[in-house]
This record gives structure tokens, C-alpha cells and sequence, in this order.
């Protein structure tokens, strides 16, 4: 288990080093004057890139050298700023990119995990009836309301609901996370919070219920016809128990894995849905970001979800060796 | 056996003139597949789904001909306004009238007429016949992405599979590296890279699909290696081998086509995938720009304008609805893609 482990570590440096690599030569892929023009757009919407700020991106980047070395010399010193937590200062917020992230992330990160949870606990039993009575009208309603979320954009589902329910009917407010004309403060201002992240938490829900539900009944069938549950039943156990007790709990492996998997995205951000609503999460702000064409943001978000994405495959695959111990890692 | 006809039915003494075979009713593996296809209704109203958005998107232009994808209607309504003015010369009064005449050329944001089905946007352009413009747009695009997704794959896959060792470690690890890129980000900056180098609003969109291309073969690729891996330990195998067949021709023509049943699925499955991506990258303006019409394109304007959000239903939510069916429909023939070919399911 340890030298699997190790082993995977190690594997994952050097796919967070391939992932570098191409996001580094599509940045160079960018003609140098045209980063010049972005600069003089920001510098004239109000924010002041300084000279220092610039020149800085331009030693860490090697941009300007476009022989083949050179090339190679401005990878080598991003990567080494990079292992240094170093990913340079942001054009538009005019502070580390790091520093953006880690500021913007715990917004995103909150409403990813209120969204998750309510997904789990109603996808996990939606699919486990279904599955119980496969073929049924039951199933069949499931699967296809599920179905229509699964296929729903999510700025067309977000904007809907924005219409709805917090322009016509006005039970909601339809953007930002805090009512800027009154200052709360205690449980008031958490409410506040709860009002404003209502819709875009109800719209990441539906959208993502319909995957995790089809997960859950496509296990649970496999389950329900393996022999272990057909002896329970031959013992005269009851329905339920058969259900709850044996089946459910093999169900659970695919669906804790899964979970493990997810961790890590939910700091990455929901762009669209962060758009929609206007949100302060790291999503919307890194679309803005890039929108205005800041270089440093754009490279540090972007090694920032490989990470997340390369810490979320190792934890599903390390969990998929603790949680079913038929299972042997090597 | 004739024995046995003979003091049966009349009708089966018939038929037991016949040969064995046509006795009994054969039926293909591909037959028993469609029948059991068309059993379930959902594959079929899928069906529907999908080809109705086909002839709608690819038909409909030439039968409607009454307004193109990028022509304003200019029939709007010529404004004057008054305005009185009033000197005083000499103790006499003198009235000035100052008519001033503004014409708004295009006729935009009309509601749903005889002229035009579904009304017209903020531009002055025909909202259903840019409906059957995206359509083809976002139909088109998404096949061709699926199609290289899987040729790709398919390739990458076998090669792994078969040969295995090293081969297979540099392109599992390669794969690997892929499915750690993020998606919209990295098209973020793809678009930014076309922005600079002034590629043709029309061609974007294919260019962006590349890059989804290039990121998504992973996915197929993992599929038909695992697949392989299974298959390759089969005797039929160790027969092609006896035979001496290329490497090419066992690869292509013996393992992929029984990987066939689960690339057709998830081939479905991600044409519905790939439209929503398609829609995605067009509503954050990076796909298909203005002029040009795609379904995502369409919803784009309610992100800044709340008025059309509120009172202008007819500009935005059709070209979702568009949306909504198309995926919904390639789920369907999917899910009953995938039922119909599972020799395990059957009912």
C-alpha cells in the first residue's frame, strides 16, 4: 500500500509536469504585442498594471525570446516559481494570483459542498427505488426527470430560474452574495447569505443529480442480481433488510470513490453558473480574468485545476483500495 | 422431424416442405438489437427528437425562405417628434416648430407575427430561422467532434491494448495528462490565441472543437484498450494468430468491431455531450460569434440585457428548448443504445 502510494505520487508530479508544459506553450503560442494591447485595455478600464508587475511576468514567462532555447529557459523558470508557490502577480487585481485564488476559492468551495450534499441525498435514493423496481412506472418517471436535467444547460436552466423565481416572483435576489444596501451582521447576514445562494445551489443540484442517481441504479441493479443477495433472500430476510443492509452497502463503494474524486473539484468553481448569478466565486472571477486577458491569472487557475483534477483521481483511486478490501492495490 | 410435422397442424406440414432453416425464424444479432431498440418508447421518442431537429435544422431554410441568417428586417416604423420653440422679437411671439424625423431602420424585438414566428431579436434578425441556422451549426459541429473523438480513440485505444508494455504505458500516461487539462479555461485561452491571430468568425468554432477533440479521446481511448485487453485472450484470437494475420487486419478487423457495441453507446452519448459544450462555448461568446446565429449565441444577450431576460421570452428560450431536445434526444437513443446491446438486459 505504501510503495503504491509512493508510486502514484510520483506519477502524478510528472502529469502535472505534462500539463505545465502544454499550458505554458499555448500561452507562448500568444503574439507578444497583442499581451501589449491587453495590458493598455486593462491599464484603461481604471486598475494600474505597473511596469514592475510586467517586467516581472515577462522574466518569469522568458516571453520575447522565441528561439528554441529561449523557449525552454522561460518554461524552466516558470516551473521553478511554480514549485515555489510563485505564480506571479495578477494584472487585474494587481496582488499574487495565489493569493486571488485563495481568497475567491472558500465562496466556490461552500456552495459546491451544500450542492453536493443535497445531491447525494437525493440522488442515492432515487436511484436505489428505481432500481428496486426496475421497469416500473416509478422507474420510469425517475429516469426520464433525471434524464431532462442531465441535458439542461446550465446557463439556460440558471437564467430561468433567475427569471422565476427572483425577477417575476421576487422570493429570491437574483445576483451577488451579499444585499449591498443593508448591512447584516450574525445570523441575519448567514441568511442573507443562504437567500442569495438558493438558486445557483438549486440549479448545480438538479443539473447534477441525474449522473450521480444513474450511477446509483445502474450499481445497485448489478448488485441485486449477484448471489449473495438471492441467498439472503432464500433465508427468509425481509425486503428491507435485504435492501438496506446487504445490497446498499456494496452500492456504497462506487459512490464513496466517487466522492473522494469530487473533493478536490468542488474549489475549482462552477464558471457558468457563478456567471449567471454573479457570483465572487473563483470561477467568475477567473472568467473575467481572462476575458481582460491576465496572463499570470489565466496560468495559475489553470495549473490550479490540474492540481485539483490530479489530487481528485489519486484520492478516488486510494479510496477504491480502503473502501473494498476485495480490492488489492500494487 | 417429419414424423413429428406430419401429425401436427396443416399448416406446419407445409412448412415442413421447406428446409430447416427457413422453418425456423432466424434472426441476426443486428436485428435482435433494433427490435429490441424500438421496443422501448423512450429510444423512440428520442428518435424522433433527434431527426425532427434534423430536418427542422437542415430543411427548414429551404422550405422558409421568407428571412436568411443574417438579414435585418428594416421594416421599422419612422419616428417624428415636435419640438416648439418661441422667440420673442419685438414684443411679437414667434413660434418655432421643429419636426425631427427618426427612422429605426430595423424592425427589432417584435413579438411573434404572421411576418416573423417567433418575432425578432435585438438585431432585427428572424429568431426561428436563426433557430434552424444553430441547429445546423451545432448538429454539424458536434458530429464531426465525435467522430474524430472516436476515430482517434479508437486507434490510440487499440494500439495500447494490443501491443501493451511500453506502447501502452506512453499512451495511458498521455491520456492521463489529457484528462487532468481543464476544459473551458484552457478554451479561454485558445480563443484568446484566435482572437489575436484574427481567424474568420465562421471558422472558430471548428478550431475550438479540435482542441475538444484533443482533450476528449482519452475517454474512448481507456475504453477500447480495456476492451482489448479482454478480448485479446479469446481463441478466436489465438486462431487469427495461427492464421497468420497482419497486425493491422487483427486489430481492425477482429477486435475493434466487437468493441463496436459500446463505442456506438458512447458515441451517443457524447454527440449530447459535445452540443452542450458547443452551446456552452457560444453563450460565453467564444464559439460562434454575431453575425452568425447558433443556439448558445442566441441566449448570450440575456447575460447583459435583464429586460429581454424579463419581457422577451421569445428570443431566448426557444433556442434552450432547441437545446434541451437535441441532448435530451441523443440521451435517449443512448440509454436504449445501450439496453438493446447488452446481451445481459434481456427482456
Amino acid at each position: 500500500m505504501f510503495k503504491y502510494i509512493i508510486k502514484r505520487l510520483i506519477m502524478s508530479v510528472f502529469i502535472l509536469l505534462g500539463v505545465s508544459m502544454i499550458i505554458y506553450f499555448l500561452i507562448r503560442l500568444m503574439p507578444v504585442d497583442f499581451i501589449q494591447d491587453k495590458i493598455n485595455a486593462i491599464n484603461q478600464g481604471g486598475a494600474t498594471v505597473s511596469e514592475e508587475t510586467v517586467n516581472a511576468m515577462y522574466e518569469m514567462y522568458g516571453l520575447g525570446d522565441n528561439s528554441f532555447l529561449g523557449i525552454l529557459k522561460g518554461y524552466f523558470s516558470w516551473l521553478g516559481a511554480l514549485a515555489t508557490l510563485d505564480l506571479g502577480t495578477s494584472f487585474v487585481y494587481g496582488i499574487p494570483v495565489a493569493q486571488v485564488i485563495f481568497e475567491h476559492m472558500g465562496i466556490s468551495f461552500a456552495i459546491a459542498l451544500i450542492a453536493t450534499i443535497f445531491e447525494f441525498m437525493i440522488a442515492i435514493p432515487l436511484g436505489i427505488t428505481a432500481a428496486t423496481h426496475q421497469y416500473s412506472f416509478r422507474d420510469y418517471i425517475v429516469t426520464i426527470l433525471v434524464m431532462i436535467g442531465i441535458s439542461l444547460p446550465s446557463f439556460f436552466f440558471g437564467q430561468m430560474l433567475k427569471d422565476v423565481l427572483a425577477l417575476k416572483l421576487g422570493w429570491f435576489p437574483a445576483s451577488g452574495l451579499v444585499n449591498a444596501t443593508a448591512s447584516f451582521s450574525g445570523v441575519e447576514l448567514l441568511l442573507d447569505y443562504f437567500k442569495h445562494m438558493f438558486i445557483p445551489i438549486l440549479t448545480i443540484v438538479i443539473l447534477s443529480i441525474g449522473a450521480r442517481m444513474r450511477m446509483t441504479r445502474t450499481n445497485m441493479l448489478e448488485v441485486m442480481n449477484s448471489d449473495y443477495i438471492r441467498t439472503a433472500r432464500a433465508k427468509g430476510l425481509r425486503e428491507s433488510v435485504v435492501i438496506n443492509k446487504h445490497a446498499f452497502r456494496n452500492t456504497l463503494i462506487p459512490l464513496v470513490t466517487s466522492l473522494a474524486g469530487l473533493l478536490p473539484s468542488l474549489f475549482s468553481g462552477a464558471i457558468i453558473t457563478e456567471q449567471v448569478f454573479d457570483l465572487p466565486g473563483i470561477g467568475n472571477i477567473a472568467l473575467d480574468a481572462m476575458n481582460r486577458g491576465d496572463i499570470p491569472f489565466i496560468m495559475g487557475y489553470n495549473m490550479f485545476l490540474a492540481l485539483l483534477s490530479v489530487i481528485g483521481v489519486l484520492l478516488a483511486d486510494l479510496m477504491y483500495g480502503l473502501v473494498d478490501p476485495r480490492v488489492k492495490l500494487e | 422431424m417429419s414424423e413429428n410435422t406430419k401429425n401436427d397442424t396443416k399448416e406446419e406440414v407445409v412448412d415442413s416442405e421447406l428446409p430447416l432453416d427457413k422453418n425456423v425464424r432466424l434472426m441476426s444479432p443486428a436485428r435482435m438489437v433494433v427490435r429490441r431498440f424500438f421496443r422501448s418508447k423512450l429510444s423512440i421518442v428520442g428518435l424522433i427528437m433527434v431527426v425532427g431537429l434534423f430536418i427542422f435544422s437542415f430543411l427548414g431554410p429551404l422550405v422558409y425562405t421568407q428571412w436568411g441568417e443574417i438579414e435585418l428586417d428594416e421594416s421599422g416604423k419612422t419616428e417624428y417628434s415636435v419640438t416648439e420653440t418661441t422667440y420673442t422679437v419685438d414684443g411679437r411671439e414667434y413660434t418655432v416648430r421643429q419636426t425631427t424625423e427618426k427612422s429605426l431602420k430595423d424592425n427589432f424585438l417584435a413579438p411573434p407575427s404572421s411576418e416573423h414566428i417567433l418575432g425578432t431579436d435585438n438585431e432585427g434578425y428572424d429568431i426561428f430561422v436563426r433557430l434552424m441556422y444553430g441547429g445546423r451549426i451545432s448538429l454539424i459541429v458536434s458530429f464531426i467532434a465525435v467522430f474524430l473523438i472516436t476515430i482517434l480513440g479508437v486507434i490510440m485505444g487499440g494500439i495500447a491494448g494490443f501491443f501493451g508494455g511500453v506502447i501502452d504505458n506512453i499512451i495511458m500516461r498521455a491520456c492521463d495528462i489529457l484528462i487532468c487539462l481543464p476544459g473551458i479555461p484552457i478554451l479561454l485561452i485558445i480563443s484568446t490565441i484566435l482572437d489575436a491571430s484574427e481567424i474568420d468568425a465562421k471558422y472558430r468554432i471548428y478550431l475550438l472543437m479540435i482542441y475538444l477533440t484533443f482533450i476528449s479521446w482519452p475517454g474512448t481511448a481507456r475504453l477500447v484498450r480495456g476492451q482489448i485487453l479482454s478480448l485479446r485472450e479469446q481463441e478466436y484470437m489465438v486462431a487469427a494468430e495461427a492464421m497468420g494475420y497482419s497486425t493491422g487486419r487483427k486489430i481492425f478487423k477482429h477486435l475493434v468491431p466487437n468493441v463496436m457495441p459500446q463505442l456506438i453507446v458512447s458515441m451517443s452519448l457524447s454527440l449530447g455531450s459535445m452540443i452542450l459544450y458547443e452551446a456552452t462555448l457560444s453563450y460565453l461568446n467564444l464559439g460562434v460569434k454575431a453575425p452568425y446565429a447558433a443556439w448558445g449565441t442566441m441566449i448570450n444577450i440575456i447575460s447583459t440585457n435583464q429586460d429581454i431576460l424579463q419581457n422577451h421570452l421569445n428570443v431566448w428560450v426557444p433556442a434552450g428548448v432547441c437545446i434541451v431536445i437535441a441532448v435530451l434526444g441523443f440521451n435517449f437513443i443512448g440509454d436504449g443504445l445501450r439496453d438493446a446491446l447488452d446481451p445481459k438486459a434481456r427482456r
